[in-house]
Order: structure tokens, then C-alpha cells, then sequence
């Protein structure tokens, strides 16, 4: 099994494959619909609430954290809302989005261009996805609730290459039935 | 005239949204077991991590997907049934935010649609249906409507010229488009006939059948196993990695409608498909 630690460097994503199963390990950033409005925002006033020079974003809104547990269910939502913000995020650095489904081929062009990898994660098993996070703590857009961007530590994210540096789709069959 | 107290519909809404959240049905969880064991590489590895996940959520008691959905309720209310207490929207609307709190359930409702988006922080309200029945029966089914899913849905008033062929392309077409968003595998409810809002309803409600359950009229069983074989045939797969198991099973129903129109209704679920019936 391929491993994926931050931070991310160049030769770190070119070893990745669409398809190729991974195990991801270290920090991330969550941020959806709400967060990502408003992260644009900021980025455009230069004031961005985080460093997203090297940055991993998580498409994800997870669900409470119960009283003996580190953390809620978090699984991932669906990319393509997030679009219309990618190229931006890309372009000030961001190195690899975990979300799932399909993506719009300008946001696929711009993560080739920026040498930025797609990665997916298994859609309906955020139960499983949320006990590898080790700790979080929100940094920023508190009052979204489950939309906030949270950093997290993550140890064995189990994901899947969705759209490597080589420009190889993980979703290429899928999308000629379309 | 049977007497039931709104307090025993608001207890069994918030016992019902908790259970459906913590583990598949049983027959989901065969189902899926079924299709994982003729599954063969990312088919085969998406499909037992998806049993792992339900096996660890009913023993961590952590709920199986973040998004714990909107609720969707149909009550069935008999004519001879009097309901006491306080009113019953609000009881129903009561029992959800308990349950969604208590169960720390995601809360995924904003108050306005379009302008200020604000979270109504307990997931309240929930969408209710009622429905009369001529008896005194008081039943309700509900689900939890993920958006993943719900997003990908699709409404079409075709008219009768498009005739079978017409609805078949606009099924599976609609679950084609979906592909990896929709969280395959996918349970397809099919609403035909009425009006576009009938339609709509009859496409919810066959999502609350069970895998396997078939249409009682014989023609639409066969077209519901004839759907799911070339939904399946796409190659799609789970998570639209490829593979054999793009859907769990496709349900239809139906209902009259005018001469002029022939209104289909797509309503997508995933795996999950979070639902119960309750008779009280």
C-alpha cells in the first residue's frame, strides 16, 4: 500500500496513480460549500485564515463528535459544488483535494497545471473514515457549525488516486456512459 | 374512533431517526454481501470497506455517513383516528431535534434556501406527508434523505409518444449521470403517472421498499428487474470505480394520469438507503 504523508512534496504526488489505493497520514484542512464561499474572499483580500502553500483540503462536514469517541463521522461530499472555487485554491498553493465524484475538466486542468493531485474517498463510510482523524480543532468560520474549517490529524486515511499529475482520470469509463 | 396521543408519534420519531443511522437493514447488509462476493478488484475493496463502515458505526455507535439527512416523514392517518395532544407537525418536528441532538446526528438545515442559508442548528423541519387512510391505522414511514443522492435526482414530464421506451431512457440515463456522486451503489425509486408533483411523491415513496420487494403488478416487477440488469451492465460500479454493483435494486410505482402527459420521476438514494416503517 502506498503511503502519503504531509507535507506533500513534488516527488511525493508523482509516485501516485489514478486508481491506486493510499493510505494518507498527517494534516489536513476540512472546508465545503459555506467555508470555500468564504475562503475566496479572504484569499482575494489576502488574508486567507490558513497557509495553503502545501495545503490538503478535505471536502468533508462531518457529523458531532459523541462524548467517547476523537471524532464524528466523516465522510466525503460532493466535489463538483466545489468547482467554481479549485482553480483559485490551486492556484495559492493547495497540493491535493479529497472529495468524491466527478470534477469539471477546467478544475482537472488546473490541478495538472499546478502539479496538484484528486483524491478520492469512499462515499458512505464516514464512520470509518472519521476514527482516523487523531485530533482537530477549528481555525476558522466557527459560526458554520459543521461547515467551519477544521485542521485535522489524520493517520491511515484509506482514499483512492481520482486524478493523478499525469493527467490519468480514475473516473474515465464512467464518464463515456454519460 | 382510536385515540392516539401526538406524544407517542413524537417518541416514535425520535426513536426512528436514531435507529436508522447506526447499521444497514439486515436485507441491505445480505445484499451487499451478495454483489461484494461477485465484486472483483476496487469493486471488490469499495464493497467490504462499506461493510466494515456499518459494522463500526453500530459498535461505536457513530453514525454510518455525516450526512444524517434531511427527515422525510409519510404518516399514514386513518379517518377513524383522533389525534390528542399537541399538534402533531410540531411533535414530529420535536422528535427530530431531540433525536438529532441526542444521537449527535449532523444538522443539515438551513431556514432559507436561496438567501441567508442560515442553519437552523437541529435539523428541524422535517418534510411531512400525510396521508388518509379509511380505517384507524396511524403509521409512519420515515427516512433521512441524504443530498449526495437527493441532488442527482431527476424529474421529466415526458408525453405519451415517449412512451416506455421514453421513461426507460430517462431512468437510466438519470442513474447513468449520477455515476460516483450519487455514492453507488445506488437504490432507485421510479415515480410514473399523476402529475409532476404526484410523481415526485410516488418516486420517494418507493425508496421505503425493502431490497427485493417487486412491484405487484407483474409487468413493472419485470421492468424493475430488467432496469436494475442494465444499470448494472454499465460497468459503472460502486463509487463509479468500475464494476457489476452501480445499483442495489430499482423500484416503481405508479399511479393514473392524464391523457396528455406521462410524468417520470427519478429519485435517487445510496447504499444506505436509511428508512423504516412504524405502526402505531
Amino acid at each position: 500500500m502506498i503511503t502519503l504523508k504531509t507535507p506533500l512534496n513534488d516527488q511525493d504526488l508523482d509516485q501516485l496513480h489514478a486508481k491506486d489505493f493510499i493510505l494518507f497520514s498527517g494534516e489536513l484542512y476540512t472546508a465545503r460549500d459555506a467555508a470555500h464561499q468564504r475562503l475566496v474572499k479572504d484569499i482575494a483580500a489576502g488574508t486567507p485564515p490558513f497557509d495553503l502553500n502545501g495545503a490538503v483540503i478535505y471536502y468533508v462536514g462531518p457529523s458531532p463528535t459523541p462524548p467517547h469517541l476523537k471524532f464524528g463521522s466523516a465522510g466525503p461530499t460532493t466535489s463538483s459544488r466545489m468547482d467554481v472555487y479549485t482553480p483559485t485554491l490551486l492556484h495559492h498553493g493547495v497540493k491535493a483535494i479529497i472529495g468524491k465524484g466527478y470534477r469539471s475538466t477546467e478544475v482537472l486542468e488546473s490541478f495538472r497545471d499546478h502539479h496538484a493531485v484528486y483524491l478520492l474517498a469512499i462515499g458512505g463510510s464516514g464512520a470509518y473514515l472519521g476514527q482516523c482523524v487523531q485530533s482537530s480543532e477549528v481555525i476558522a468560520y466557527e459560526d458554520l457549525g459543521p461547515e467551519s474549517i477544521k485542521k485535522l490529524v489524520v493517520k491511515d486515511l484509506p482514499l483512492i488516486v481520482g486524478y493523478d499529475v499525469y493527467g490519468q482520470d480514475a473516473y474515465v469509463y464512467a464518464k463515456t456512459l454519460k | 374512533m382510536r385515540v392516539i396521543n401526538t406524544q407517542a408519534i413524537k417518541q416514535a420519531v425520535f426513536q426512528a431517526c436514531q435507529d436508522i443511522q447506526f447499521r444497514y437493514s439486515k436485507p441491505m447488509e445480505e445484499a451487499i454481501t451478495h454483489y461484494m462476493n461477485q465484486e472483483m478488484g476496487v469493486g471488490k475493496a469499495i464493497l467490504k470497506v462499506l461493510l466494515e463502515n456499518s459494522e463500526l458505526a453500530s459498535k461505536e455507535h457513530i453514525p454510518m455517513c455525516q450526512d444524517t439527512g434531511m427527515v422525510v416523514i409519510f404518516l399514514k392517518l386513518g379517518q377513524h383516528v383522533h389525534l390528542e395532544g399537541d399538534y402533531v407537525i410540531d411533535m414530529i418536528n420535536e422528535g427530530v431535534k431531540e433525536a438529532y441532538d441526542v444521537a449527535y446526528l449532523r444538522k443539515s438545515i438551513v431556514k432559507d434556501p436561496i438567501l441567508e442559508r442560515v442553519n437552523t442548528q437541529d435539523n428541524t423541519p422535517a418534510v411531512v406527508h400525510i396521508e388518509m387512510s379509511h380505517d384507524d391505522r396511524c403509521e409512519i414511514l420515515l427516512s433521512a434523505k441524504g443530498f449526495g443522492s437527493e441532488n442527482m435526482s431527476k424529474l421529466a414530464m415526458l408525453t405519451p409518444a415517449h412512451g416506455l421506451k421514453g421513461v426507460e431512457d430517462f431512468v437510466i440515463n438519470t442513474v447513468l449521470t449520477a455515476g460516483p456522486n450519487a455514492c453507488p451503489p445506488m437504490v432507485v425509486g421510479v415515480g410514473i403517472g399523476g402529475t409532476m408533483d404526484q410523481a415526485a411523491l410516488l418516486a420517494k415513496q418507493a425508496l421505503f421498499n425493502e431490497v427485493g420487494e417487486r412491484n405487484h403488478d407483474p409487468r413493472y416487477a419485470q421492468l424493475e428487474q430488467d432496469w436494475l440488469e442494465k444499470i448494472n451492465a454499465s460497468g459503472i460500479g460502486p463509487q463509479g470505480l468500475g464494476g457489476k454493483t452501480t445499483a442495489i435494486d430499482v423500484f416503481i410505482k405508479t399511479a393514473p394520469t392524464h391523457i396528455a402527459g406521462l410524468p417520470v420521476a427519478v429519485n435517487i438514494n445510496c447504499h444506505m438507503t436509511r428508512h423504516v416503517h412504524i405502526k402505531l
